[in-house]
């Protein structure tokens, strides 16, 4: 397996208007990557890519066959009729989605309904439910929205914990200083 | 169990009921027009002592339960087809259209062409059920987030988990809604059909007999039988239902 997923000439377009066009670049597996651009950019369209959920219009993508991706969505993406431990356990099992959960903190609020958490809870939730399924890269969509700064913090120490490839997309230089040492792709 | 506050509540609502229906029984006068509440009770009581009662009023909820429920199932596997294919969805819904907006009787009458007078009630409660079911959760399957699809992929579940935790799950409240309205629908038309298809056992038949010979007292007990196994059907279903949703 390579060292680093290679983005080739990427371009991606919706609706005629060009959200990517021919960006190239190479992304290390290993450590910390942060993402980062202009809003509108597409941070968002290449995280899609990514993760396969969206074909190139041209270009290529290499380095991510056979790899399973553990994501942080930007929206927290929970099912709204299952549990905290439900959600988490939903790629995973009971046991690590209670481990996960308890090292978020979220020990008390294991068999509540999303309704019933905070927005910061609920982050955390999909944040446990990433680090539960276990895969062997790291995708976070703007993962620390709604969270306070301990909570971040804690959040940060268990993706870290995970000892995979992680790849950020964020607007914000605190959260990316939470993640100690970073390489950095910058899309215009 | 319903407190105790709650029954005393029903008893006295049911009393209400009961003594608007004596008071216009009364200012009528005549028990041909209206009859009263205890003579319609009296003739109930009667008829539940008789064994053929009791076949007639089977036969009735078999016939217009197997249509109920062959019409719930038929609804909700065209509703998956037509969820899933436009095409489907192009083809079929004039069909749905025709079936909602035409008179139930001209349905009863074409079914008496083509089916046995048994078979009438049963084909017309699941013409009545299908559209309703089929519609309700068809708008349901599309209108299931398809965020949440997305993240059950990305977390590796297949196929039929994902039918299983998401689809089921998200459909469910529009189904089970859809469940509880066509009940009555298919009860109503299927009691229709059978007073104008005559199945020889059955509850229309004792109606229209009752009509025939202008015995009120038994057209009031026979409805109030069809009102009293219609209400229980919908507490059975409702108590299904919210069984149903916990384990969901």
């Amino acid at each position: 397996m390579r060292d680093v997923i290679l983005l080739k000439n990427l371009s991606k377009s919706y609706n005629g208007h060009a959200v990517l066009s021919g960006f190239s670049a190479e992304i290390p597996l290993c450590g910390v990557t942060l993402i980062r651009g202009a809003s509108g950019a597409g941070k968002t369209t290449l995280f899609r890519l990514l993760l396969g959920l969206e074909q190139p219009d041209a270009g290529e993508i290499l380095g991510l066959e056979h790899r399973k991706p553990a994501v942080v969505f930007q929206e927290d993406r929970l099912l709204p009729w299952a549990t905290a431990l439900e959600n988490v356990a939903l790629g995973s099992d009971e046991a690590r989605a209670d481990a996960v959960l308890n090292r978020l903190g979220l020990c008390e609020s294991m068999c509540q309904l999303p309704r019933e958490l905070s927005g910061g809870m609920k982050r955390r939730v999909a944040i446990a439910r990433a680090l539960a399924f276990g895969g062997d890269i790291l995708f976070l969509d703007e993962p620390f929205t709604g969270l306070d700064e301990e909570n971040k913090r804690i959040a940060a120490n268990a993706m870290l914990e995970a000892n995979v490839p992680i790849l950020v997309i964020t607007h914000d230089d605190a959260e990316a200083e939470l993640f100690g040492e970073y390489c950095e792709i910058v899309i215009d | 169990m319903p407190s105790k506050r709650k029954l005393l509540q029903t008893a006295l609502i049911a009393l209400i009921y009961i003594a608007v229906w004596e008071a216009a029984s009364l200012l009528v006068g005549k028990e041909l027009l209206l009859p009263s509440p205890l003579s319609t009770l009296s003739r109930l009581a009667v008829l539940l002592t008789k064994g053929e009662s009791w076949l007639f009023s089977g036969l009735t909820l078999l016939r217009i339960m197997s249509g109920y429920l062959l019409g719930v199932l038929s609804g909700v596997l065209l509703a998956m087809f037509t969820a899933r294919s436009r095409f489907a969805e192009a083809l079929l819904s004039p069909l749905r259209a025709i079936v909602k907006a035409s008179p139930v009787t001209s349905f009863i009458l074409l079914a008496l062409l083509w089916l046995s007078s048994d078979m009438v009630p049963l084909f017309i409660s699941f013409l009545m059920v299908v559209p309703m079911v089929w519609t309700a959760t068809a708008e349901a399957i599309v209108q299931t987030d398809p965020r949440l699809v997305e993240m059950g992929k990305m977390f590796g579940l297949n196929r039929w988990q994902i039918v299983k935790k998401i689809y089921v799950p998200s459909v469910l409240p529009q189904f089970l809604a859809a469940c509880t309205t066509s009940l009555g629908f298919a009860w109503k038309s299927g009691v229709a059909a059978e007073i104008i298809a005559l199945p020889q056992q059955s509850i229309g038949y004792k109606l229209y007999q009752s009509k025939l010979r202008i015995e009120t007292v038994d057209l009031f007990a026979w409805t109030l039988m069809i009102v009293a196994l219609s209400m229980l059907l919908e507490w059975l279903l409702i108590k299904g239902m919210r069984r149903i949703r916990s384990d969901a």
